[in-house]
């Protein structure tokens, strides 16, 4: 008889719990992920792009951001898949410049600008932040894809 | 009957990519065609090769210790084999890190010579 009740009350906790993770961008688990972009740098998660981003990203592994990426073909695919699977949605908002290329850096989307308007240049420059991609300097949850107003912790 | 399959099968994989830090030294001296030298290793890491870094602008000058991304400042875990067991044990990994390492302080892969000088400078290091 349980039974019966079992998915309408499944569906309500289901949206009940909706809103608490709205501000998610937890990694999901993926092996080759982690061992061959965390390890230079912090996982950034795949929903803060569009898949165009990052088959345009995965597809000049040799010259990333001024570093040679590069990957075996297998592993190459395996990740381009992962990270256009678990690209963004609609939240993530336009990730194109003006002349409509697909933008590799999340710091430069529309939607990176505009929760950070408040942070000055002077304040990206400090030792203990060095740049707009150590996401970990202020959103000292980040890693567990926690990047909430109130996990935020600015170092002087 | 699947079970011994399976077990072989882990078995060789096992096999296939268990190697020792000492096995790579033999191996690029072997395509060196040459000894190496652990002093000429040290100079190579620690000075800049034409490159914006050296190996020691990540790895530091002492790879005993753990060691910070120039760029990211993600944290590098010590690359010397005394201090950490799980450097210099696959090749994949090992001729991946040459590569990609070589190019980003040399601007081109490291010869076989270079590789067996750091490697015989980083088994040294206790």
């Amino acid at each position: 008889m349980h039974s019966r009740f079992a998915p309408p009350l499944f569906a309500l906790l289901t949206a009940l719990a909706l809103p608490v993770h709205a501000d998610n961008y937890s990694v999901p688990k993926n092996h080759a992920f982690e061992e061959e972009c965390a390890s230079c740098h912090m996982a950034y998660p795949p929903q803060m792009l569009h898949a165009d981003s990052w088959r345009a990203m995965m597809g000049n592994l040799s010259r990333h951001f001024g570093s040679d990426a590069s990957l075996d073909e297998k592993r190459r695919t395996a990740i381009t898949d992962f990270l256009v699977t678990q690209s963004g949605g609609r939240k993530t908002g336009d990730t194109r410049d003006a002349r409509g290329t697909p933008l590799l850096r999340i710091t430069e989307t529309a939607r990176f600008a505009k929760k950070h308007r408040e942070i000055g240049a002077a304040t990206w420059r400090r030792a203990s932040i060095k740049s707009p991609a150590n996401c970990t300097a202020c959103h000292a949850q980040a890693a567990a894809g926690d990047y909430n107003e109130r996990s935020i912790r600015i170092p002087k | 009957m699947r079970y011994i399959l399976i077990i072989a099968a882990t078995l060789f994989a096992a096999s296939a990519q268990a190697e020792a830090p000492r096995d790579f030294l033999a191996r690029f001296e072997k395509e060196a065609g040459a000894a190496a030298s652990a002093e000429r290793g040290a100079r190579f890491f620690t000075t800049k090769q034409g490159g914006e870094w050296s190996c020691a602008s990540c790895h530091t000058e002492k790879p005993m210790q753990a060691g910070r991304h120039a760029k990211t400042d993600k944290a590098i875990t010590p690359l010397a084999p005394a201090a950490n067991a799980e450097r210099f044990t696959e090749a994949a990994k090992v001729d991946k890190w040459f590569r990609r390492n070589c190019n980003d302080t040399l601007n081109r892969l490291c010869s076989a010579q270079e590789k067996a000088d750091v490697m015989a400078w980083l088994l040294a290091l206790r």
